[in-house]
């Protein structure tokens, strides 16, 4: 249950209950309808008696309803009953289920890591041809990878996420007369001139929020993450989170250090809410909204963060907020990113099953989702036009980009007593005082032998 | 018998009445005086009693302030930021959407969990209670003992095992009955301990009265016993619902998490989990949790008391 | 014995009726919720009946064992499933590891070792020494005082109410209590607002380490005072008037009076309530999970447990921890053991 995926999955609510019902309208228009579904699309799934599948995620709330709709059309054509049962506890559950061999046929795996320690466990059936097919047709190598172990390919894809959004607000760096920044110094020098502006009490140039209940950290791990891939590229990234590069290792303090020069200056943080030690204590939802009181200019979280901003705030290049990518270190380097995503792993071997794998790992699904708002997809068929909000376009755009380096969230990645657990209080501890080198010798020690 | 009861029967006796008429009254006044002529005693008691009844008093005018303010500012502050709203209440009932239902539901699913989840415990262990109170069999007393102490193992690990059973053998994993097996077993070592204490106080002469004029077990168990242990069985099915109304984790575990047998404990979890976010719905939604136990209890903590002292009130 | 068929029965009822009950007809799926209930109810009934009839019909010869086995058989056969045979196989896991091989100590080893999982024993240390005190001590202070007074009742109830209500209710009352905002903020949370009254500076109960620990407790004792108050408060009264009277004449005070009197007239219900306080302490669980989620070096064991075993699917170490757990409470219960004996030999 400790991930902080759950959180981040649950964010895309508010957003996706007002403007992407609206927006599912004009868009894609499949789903959700009643007698009188078209189903010319479903045919190659069959048609199936009496036949239901349960699906268990961690999902819930509107992205739940919407998740639901999506595949309503679907249920009619081939016949067969979706029981979808959302609850936020599935991560810590599913163990137990799987261990009291009452698995659901499907989960909706929100972390790698704890979708490779169920395939390690022999709990998950492999993909069939077909799913495997619709993934390498659809879906980049790297994130097949993320869902194979051992060369088998167990899970397809879901939906994703991009990390590393820097949200800020296009009137305040137009009437300040500041730039995107190109590169991490320029983002840093930025950081200053706005501290040297700065004639409030309670402005600081950053806003941030680590808190997240019994998650509270996670936020920070993306922030550490960003950095290493940009400071030291993709095989570094990949050696850190296989658990090959220590946290102690002078490539992932320096990049501590790199994002404490902002994190730690109490003149750099924390606008609106109070000093560094008020970064633990606000909830990552709050943190950005200090932008809207002209109490911070920079807020640093996923794509999913513009459900946040509420009806009334306009998210766009032109509007009341926008956001840029975290920027390189290296001017010269290629682009990167973080993301996340979710994988649909299934227990049970059946006909009825499968295709509804098959499905979830199509076009057809993907683009009736991402239409449906709230959410985006890596998967290359939806055409990024069809997502509702223009931040979502461009994530699908830099999540589909031939030449962006992509990179899943190291913490998701990582065994559970580091990514869910040691990382995140490290994280803790480390905006609480304690010194680079104490902290990343913790998560160290904390490695499952 | 307990010492107040024993005061009493002497108070009804004729023989007495003046002597002892004339000495009890002036053994309470003079207690009460002095309990209430210490500063002491009486500042002690307000401060425990403030302290103990502001954080639920907080909360309760937490649940009708309108959103913005539970954000923005403490309830103390009510008088300065006036605002009353039923809002939160309507929100949290009445929301719902394709895949999750409102608080309504839940709540229902509350009720049908915990009634079943407090007789079918009951009803098993007075019968046990009876028979290691009053049938003399081998090993009674060690088996009677080991009952008891099942109560220190961790119910974290009875999960998995029952689970398996239920969805292995019985094929009954995320509905009612599951739900309701796993809180009787879990709530029969308390339930044989709180009844076997009370049942065996009954005096020796009335079982056997009974049995002299031909009851057979049953009938004394029905008729004799089942009546006289009224306090303790309504002691104990208080004890029981307001721990399976208020349980998390066997619901978890055994409802499987889907929105038709999840209770609401479980719901006000997820909601919290989501703390940000929730923070004015929170208040309200624990409101809601919290009336059923407390009509429950109040209505019927007389009985509590009674049935819990037995076999802890003789030296 | 009876109880599967019936099991299967209603489950199959109950796959009948819930498929038609689907989300959104909140009516219709209430009405069939209450027809499941409704069919449980009676199928116990009616098998418990069924028992209890033929139990009562058969020959003379038999009766005495086939009643015995009517009255104890049922609630002993759900108890050897439900709670003695995963007693055993917890103990069984704890000496083996992830994939079920037998690694003797290893778990234990790995325990004492860990700093992390030294911290949660050291956590319940604490919360095992505070609660079953604290919360003894001040209901009884809290019975005492109120003892005869006016409005008794009514300031019984008021310490009482936490009682009833749910772990997960009181984490989320208390987090109200505990919430934080910078200093210089306007305060929602009563405890910073009182500090910064007093001039202090806002702190982050539930984060600073290791008082989170002091405040996690709190919560726990704010619940089982009433408990200890209700029953304290009862024993009390049955202490007989004419001994108070009679030590009053001898000149003691009410300090004396209290020490030399009511305590040891109240000392079987004192055992009762601390043992009873303590084992909810020791199995504490809810108040972790929903407050902190055992982070911040909070953890105790009947939650660090469920993280092991359940989160990260280390079973051998979550039972190991499970075993750790029944020896800290072995004790209390060999205690109570031994006064129960004392009393079955009296009678």
């Amino acid at each position: 249950m400790h991930t902080a995926h759950r959180r981040r999955g649950l964010t895309a609510v508010a957003l996706a209950g007002a403007a992407g019902l609206v927006l599912a309208g004009c868009t894609s228009g499949g789903a959700g309808g009643g007698g009188d579904a078209d189903c010319s699309d479903y045919e190659q799934y069959g048609t199936f008696d009496n036949a239901s599948v349960e699906v268990y995620a961690t999902i819930i709330d509107v992205e739940a309803d919407q998740l639901v709709e999506s595949w309503a059309d679907f249920e009619e054509c081939t016949g067969i009953t979706i029981d979808y049962v959302g609850t936020q506890e599935a991560e810590t559950q599913i163990n137990v289920r799987v261990a009291a061999g009452d698995a659901p046929d499907i989960m909706i795996v929100p972390q790698p890591g704890l979708l490779q320690r169920l395939i390690g466990d022999g709990a998950v059936v492999p993909a069939s041809a077909e799913v495997e097919a619709n993934v390498d047709e659809f879906w980049s190598e790297s994130w097949k990878g993320y869902g194979s172990v051992d060369g088998t390919f167990y899970a397809a894809p879901l939906m994703a996420s991009v990390k590393g959004y820097i949200w800020y607000s296009p009137a305040d760096f137009e009437e300040n007369g500041y730039e995107v920044p190109e590169t991490w110094d320029d983002l840093v020098a930025l950081t200053e001139e706005m501290a040297d502006n700065n004639d409030s009490q309670t402005y600081r140039p950053w806003c941030v929020g680590f808190g997240s209940g019994d998650a509270t950290g996670w936020p920070g791990t993306d922030w550490i993450e960003d950095l290493v891939l940009r400071m030291h590229g993709p095989e570094a990234y990949d050696q850190w989170v296989a658990g090959e590069l220590p946290f102690s290792s002078p490539e992932i303090q320096e990049a501590f250090d790199a994002a404490g020069e902002i994190l730690l200056n109490p003149d750099f943080v924390n606008g609106g809410f109070g000093g560094v030690e008020s970064i633990n204590s606000t909830t990552f939802q709050d943190a950005g909204l200090a932008i809207l009181d002209g109490n911070c200019s920079l807020h640093h979280q996923a794509s999913f963060y513009e459900a946040q901003w509420g009806e009334d705030v306009e998210v766009a290049e032109d509007g009341d907020v926008w956001a840029f990518i975290t920027p390189k270190v290296d001017a010269d380097a290629g682009d990167s990113v973080t993301g996340g995503g979710e994988f649909v792993a299934a227990f049970t071997d059946n006909e009825e099953t499968d295709a509804v794998q098959q499905y979830l790992s199509s076009d057809t699904w993907a683009n009736i989702r991402v239409g449906l708002g709230g959410v985006i997809s890596a998967n290359n068929g939806v055409d990024p036009s069809v997502a509702g909000s223009e931040i979502g376009a461009q994530s699908m755009e830099i999540l589909q980009g031939e030449d962006t380096v992509f990179r899943f969230d190291g913490s998701d990645l990582m065994p559970a007593a580091v990514g869910t657990s040691s990382f995140w209080t490290g994280i803790v501890d480390w905006v609480g005082g304690d010194s680079t080198s104490s902290v990343t010798a913790r998560i160290d020690a904390s490695y499952p032998r | 018998m307990s010492a107040t009861d024993a005061a009493e029967a002497a108070l009804d006796s004729p023989l007495n009445s003046k002597k002892v008429r004339r000495q009890r009254p002036e053994g309470k006044a003079d207690r009460a005086k002095k309990v209430l002529t210490s500063k002491w005693a009486t500042a002690g008691a307000i401060i425990i009693a403030v302290i103990w009844t502001i954080p639920t008093a907080g909360l309760f005018i937490t649940s009708f302030r309108p959103a913005d303010q539970i954000k923005g500012s403490g309830w103390w502050t009510i008088f300065q930021n006036w605002g009353f709203t039923f809002d939160n209440y309507a929100e949290v009932l009445t929301a719902q959407g394709a895949s999750s239902a409102n608080l309504s539901s839940y709540f229902i699913n509350s009720i049908v969990v915990a009634v079943p989840a407090t007789l079918f415990p009951l009803v098993l262990a007075s019968l046990a209670a009876y028979a290691f109170a009053w049938i003399k069999f081998r090993f009674s007393a060690a088996i009677f003992i080991g009952v008891f102490a099942l109560q220190i193992v961790p119910l974290q690990m009875a999960l998995i095992p029952l689970l398996q059973i239920f969805s292995g053998a019985l094929g009954i994993s995320g509905t009612f009955p599951a739900v309701w097996i796993a809180h009787t077993i879990f709530g029969l070592p308390l339930a044989i301990f709180l009844l076997h204490n009370f049942i065996s106080e009954i005096p020796g002469d009335v079982i056997e009265a009974a049995r002299v004029d031909g009851a057979n077990h049953f009938q004394t168990f029905f008729r004799i016993v089942l009546p006289l242990a009224m306090p303790a069985l309504a002691s104990f099915a208080i004890f029981q619902f307001l721990w399976v109304w208020n349980d998390l984790l066997v619901a978890l575990v055994f409802s499987g998490g889907g929105v038709d047998v999840a209770p609401l404990t479980q719901r006000l979890a997820e909601l919290s989990g989501n703390y940000g976010r929730n923070l004015h719905r929170l208040p309200a939604a624990a409101f809601i949790s919290i009336i059923v136990p407390l009509i429950v209890f109040f209505s019927l903590q007389r009985y509590f008391v009674r049935g819990l002292m037995a076999g802890s009130t003789k030296g | 014995m009876g109880v599967g068929p019936v099991v299967a029965q209603v489950a199959e009822a109950v796959q009948h009726v819930l498929p038609t009950a689907r989300r959104g007809d909140f009516w219709g799926a209430t009405i069939e919720k209450f027809g499941v209930l409704f069919i449980g109810l009676a199928a116990f009934a009616a098998v418990i009946g069924l028992v209890l009839f033929f139990a009562d019909r058969t020959p003379k010869k038999m009766r005495d064992v086939v009643q015995l086995t009517a009255f104890v058989a049922p609630a002993l056969l759900l108890l050897l499933v439900g709670l003695v045979y995963p007693a055993i196989q917890t103990v069984y896991l704890a000496f083996t590891n992830r994939q079920g091989e037998w690694i003797g100590f290893q778990n234990f080893v790995w325990m004492f070792t860990q700093d992390e999982i030294l911290q949660v024993l050291l956590n319940t240390i604490i919360w095992v020494l505070l609660v079953p005190a604290l919360s003894t001590t001040i209901g009884l202070a809290y019975a005492v005082f109120i003892d005869k007074s006016a409005g008794e009742k009514v300031l019984k109830s008021l310490v009482f109410l936490p009682m009833a209500i749910s772990f997960v209710g009181a984490g989320i009352i208390w987090r109200f209590i505990y919430e934080y905002r910078a200093e210089g903020y306007e305060q929602i949370g009563l405890l910073n607002q009182i500090i910064v009254w007093f001039g202090g500076e806002p702190r982050q109960f539930l984060i600073e380490s290791p008082w989170n620990t002091f405040f996690l407790i709190i919560v726990m004792i704010w619940i089982q005072t009433g408990f200890a108050m209700v029953l304290l408060s009862a024993a009390i009264k049955a202490v007989p008037t004419e001994i108070i009277e009679a030590s009053r004449l001898d000149g003691a005070n009410a300090w004396q009076q209290f020490w030399n009197v009511t305590v040891p007239g109240i000392r079987s219900t004192l055992v009762v309530v601390v043992t009873t306080i303590t084992i909810a302490t020791l199995k504490v669980f809810d108040i972790v999970r929903t407050m902190t989620g055992g982070n911040y070096g909070t953890s105790v064991v009947a939650n660090e447990m469920y993280t092991q075993a359940f989160n990260r699917a280390e079973w051998g170490q979550g039972a190991a921890l499970a075993v750790v757990l029944f020896i800290m409470v072995l004790p209390i219960i060999m205690y109570n053991v031994r006064v129960m004996r004392k009393q079955r030999e009296i009678r």
